[in-house]
């Protein structure tokens, strides 16, 4: 994967691990100076606001460490239920595989590079 | 054996919640219920767990397979025993949270399902009711 990290999430997360994720991955993106982070969760059955949370917390904090994160491979079930929700999950970037992942990963942080500038939006 | 048709499950923990998911993931396939609605009633189904267990400090899910006339459906009913809470009205708008959370639980669980009942005393605690159609 080279410059990318790729967080594949298998479980039924319960909070506290959730919030373990979210420390983990905000080090390992400081340990690897990564500038972008996969979140696959093409297994996950159920997205609620907790988890929600978490993702858009994950894509924030990301940001602030200078990496971009898209989450990927959500089950069509569950974007349905998260927008019914009222979870839209602003600002947090979606791919629908990982491979389309990469490829966004690549021409936003391509593009950013090229242009001397930070990311907008 | 007869299929059982109701039941409780605690609420004490994060794991129960989890446990609490998998109950209804498991209940609704039994009824047959399409993926995208197994998914709505076990998404409101962890929100209100959740709320239960931390504002709520902990109580019960009780289910229920429901025969109606032309369709089966399921209900939960979440009950604490916790603070209760001042003002449903402001605890069903959405982005209103007092706690940590997005605010999104009850008003969000509540666009998710076909009925939706709740009743909560002061000083007694909350009890959310959801229903969920085949």
């Amino acid at each position: 994967m080279g410059e990318f990290l790729l967080v594949t999430i298998q479980v039924d997360m319960h909070d506290q691990l959730a919030l373990r994720l979210q420390d983990d991955l905000s080090n390992a993106i400081q340990k690897y100076e990564t500038k972008g982070v996969l979140i696959d969760i093409s297994t996950l059955e159920m997205v609620d606001s907790f988890i929600g949370r978490m993702v858009a917390d994950i894509s924030g904090m990301g940001k602030i460490l200078g990496a971009e994160t898209v989450l990927v491979g959500m089950q069509p079930a569950v974007a349905i239920t998260l927008v019914e929700l009222g979870l839209a999950l602003p600002g947090v970037a979606t791919a629908l595989n990982v491979e389309r992942g990469m490829a966004l990963l690549r021409r936003t942080i391509d593009g950013a590079e090229a242009d001397g500038a930070t990311i907008a939006g | 054996m007869a299929q059982q048709s109701q039941g409780d499950t605690p609420l004490r923990s994060e794991h129960d919640i989890v446990l609490a998911r998998q109950l209804v993931r498991k209940l609704t396939q039994e009824l047959a219920f399409s993926l995208v609605d197994q998914t709505k009633m076990v998404t409101a189904a962890s929100e209100l767990a959740r709320n239960a267990l931390i504002y709520g400090r902990g109580g019960t899910m009780h289910w229920e397979i429901l025969q109606g006339e032309s369709a089966r459906g399921l209900k939960l009913l979440f009950a604490d025993e916790g603070p209760g809470i001042p003002n449903i009205d402001l605890a069903m708008t959405d982005g209103w949270t007092s706690g940590t959370g997005l605010g999104m639980g009850l008003s969000g669980a509540r666009r998710l399902v076909n009925d939706f009942h709740i009743d909560s005393r002061v000083g007694a605690g909350t009890r959310v009711a959801i229903t969920r159609w085949k």
